[in-house]
């Protein structure tokens, strides 16, 4: 144990481990996801979704995954070739990127930072990259326009998604995600905030690119948007991508809203859980109102997308921050950095 | 250690990916060399310590500003061989606009010198006990704050400006008004019709009187099925 803690060696196996500790469920998680989409969808229209390959067709998502993996990797002949290879895996590698500031439990996270929650930002804000490099290297006009539609669509959405994060950091006086769980033993922040919370849910529903908020990807329109090129390992990476930033997103509202790994009320029967597992519990929640989501709306028009970005949810969340501001400063529970 | 070699390799690569900014072939990876040099600028600003100053450095130019530049790069139709030949002609004018930015530096930089103090500061970035983001807040708002404001509203300004400039009315655009869609009931919309043998439904509709909700030009678009759905409930 003293090679692992005192050595720089071990300081960076030790590291690895620790990174390791967390990708691996992740990925498990979002292997999972996909089954759990397929069956929620299936119970939601009356169908019996996956349940052939394994018990309840639990191995459903590894059967998908071995599939597209044998498939042949096609590469179209005027495609940028390293900018066609790299833009999934960019895509990948950023969802898998943000969750190094991630707390799971007080304390528990890889990378304990003082601007955690601009690192989260900054991060969420290169997806569109993944996106447009995809569009442009497949050298196809469907892919093109969908890279078009998410630039912007991704673009419309964040304004509106700082300034909620901006009225959550008011109200927790820090930038690192572990303070700002700490800051809701008192009161999560989702119920003084609520119509904040609506906001940033729905955005993370645009920024995920997720129904109803599918156009770059609207497969009535443009077929699969910037995917249309992509097969097997490409191809597989994006959808990983995608249900990897769902998780991240579902976090990053369970950390900003929901209390984190906190227990509801903080007496007995509540606090016999871990955090991580009501970490775990509340994320889980979140992903299902995703899911719930794309089985209940229509997808939105371009238009009235746009129009919901800029002219609802830009006033809305900016006239809301004036008033945390105002109500903070009249009533002085702004927090104080020493 | 760590910090002097993470420190050569991240000046080493910015000023590699700047030099491709302006010699590779396409625009496009240019573009995309500009992301890696803001990203390698980014890495240096962490390794001086100032880690607000790196994110928001990533979040508005990688994650605003460069998606734009991609965007038009992307959008523009550019020859190739065309910009070859521009660049012979256009080099000694470049040249010597160069030339004059350099001997300028240059002035710039023999008449500098440190002030006094600013070694001391330098050990020692922020003030013990805070973090970056409080210490720059600390002093962006309280001394600074007329310049802080200043500088946001000639941002407006030019904010408003491009507006003003790119908007068009463009009167064939038919709108959708979400409040009127969002008020229409079904009974504006639908009408459950008994029809006679014989009789077609717009013979009904004729016969009967007139829908009051004709003389309302927002149920316009729904003036027909209204007078149906009068002559349901006749």
């Amino acid at each position: 144990m003293n090679f692992l803690f005192h050595t720089i060696a071990g300081g960076i196996i030790l590291a690895f481990l620790k990174a390791l500790a967390l990708l691996v469920p992740l990925l498990i998680g979002v292997a999972y996801l996909t089954y759990a989409e397929r069956k929620v969808l299936a119970a939601m229209q009356l169908r019996k979704g996956p349940n052939v390959v394994g018990t309840f067709g639990l191995l459903q998502p590894f059967a998908d995954a071995i599939k597209l993996l044998m498939k042949e990797t096609i590469i179209p002949a005027g495609a940028n070739r390293l900018l066609f290879i790299l833009a999934p895996i960019l895509t990948f590698g950023l969802a898998i990127l943000a969750w190094a500031v991630i707390p799971v439990n007080n304390g528990w996270a890889n990378a304990n930072i003082n601007v955690g929650i601009l690192y989260l930002f900054a991060i969420s804000s290169l997806g569109v990259y993944g996106v447009i490099i995809a569009g442009w290297a497949s050298n196809s006009k469907y892919a093109f326009l969908g890279a078009l539609r998410s630039a912007a669509q991704m673009v419309s959405y964040e304004v509106a998604m700082g300034f909620v994060i901006v009225s959550v950091l008011l109200c927790a006086g820090s930038l690192n995600l572990n303070d700002i769980v700490l800051a809701q033993r008192n009161v999560w922040f989702f119920i003084p905030l609520f119509p904040m919370f609506v906001v940033f849910f729905i955005s993370a529903l645009a920024e995920t690119n997720r129904s109803p908020f599918d156009l770059p990807e609207g497969e009535s329109e443009i077929v699969a948007g910037f995917m249309v090129e992509y097969s097997s390992m490409p191809y597989a990476l994006f959808f990983m991508g995608e249900y990897a930033s769902m998780f991240l997103m579902s976090a990053l509202m369970t950390i900003l809203f929901l209390g984190g790994w906190l227990s509801p009320l903080p007496f007995a029967p509540f606090t016999w859980l871990p955090g991580p597992l009501w970490f775990l519990i509340k994320i889980l929640l979140c992903l299902f109102v995703f899911l719930w989501v794309r089985a209940t709306f229509p997808r939105y028009r371009y238009d009235q997308l746009m129009r919901l970005g800029w002219k609802v949810f830009l006033p809305l969340s900016l006239g809301w921050l004036v008033l945390t501001a105002g109500v903070l400063i009249a009533t002085g529970w702004l927090p104080h950095v020493s | 250690m760590i910090a002097t070699v993470g420190f050569y390799v991240f000046a080493v690569i910015l000023l590699a990916s700047a030099t491709m900014v302006v010699t590779a072939r396409n625009p496009v990876h240019s573009v995309l060399f500009l992301i890696l040099a803001f990203f390698n600028a980014a890495a240096l600003f962490l390794l001086a310590g100032a880690e607000f100053l790196a994110l928001i450095l990533v979040i508005v130019y990688v994650g605003a500003v460069a998606v734009l530049f991609l965007f038009v790069v992307m959008m523009l139709d550019v020859n190739f061989a065309e910009m070859r030949e521009g660049l012979q002609r256009y080099a000694p004018v470049g040249l010597v606009v160069g030339l004059i930015l350099l001997s300028e530096l240059a002035l710039v930089l023999g008449g500098w010198h440190f002030a006094p103090g600013a070694i001391e500061l330098r050990m020692v970035p922020t003030p013990r006990g805070l973090t970056n983001t409080a210490a720059l807040g600390a002093i962006l708002y309280t001394r600074y704050i007329l310049l802080f404001q200043i500088a946001g509203l000639i941002l407006l300004v030019a904010m408003i400006g491009a507006i003003v400039l790119t908007l068009r009315d463009r009167r064939a655009v038919r709108r959708q008004t979400i409040a009127v869609q969002n008020a229409r009931q079904p009974a504006d919309t639908v009408a459950m019709v008994k029809v006679p043998l014989g009789a077609g439904i717009s013979e009904i509709a004729v016969l009967n009187r007139p829908a009051p909700a004709e003389a309302d030009p927002e149920a316009m678009h729904g003036g027909s099925h209204a007078r149906l759905h009068a002559a349901e409930r006749h």
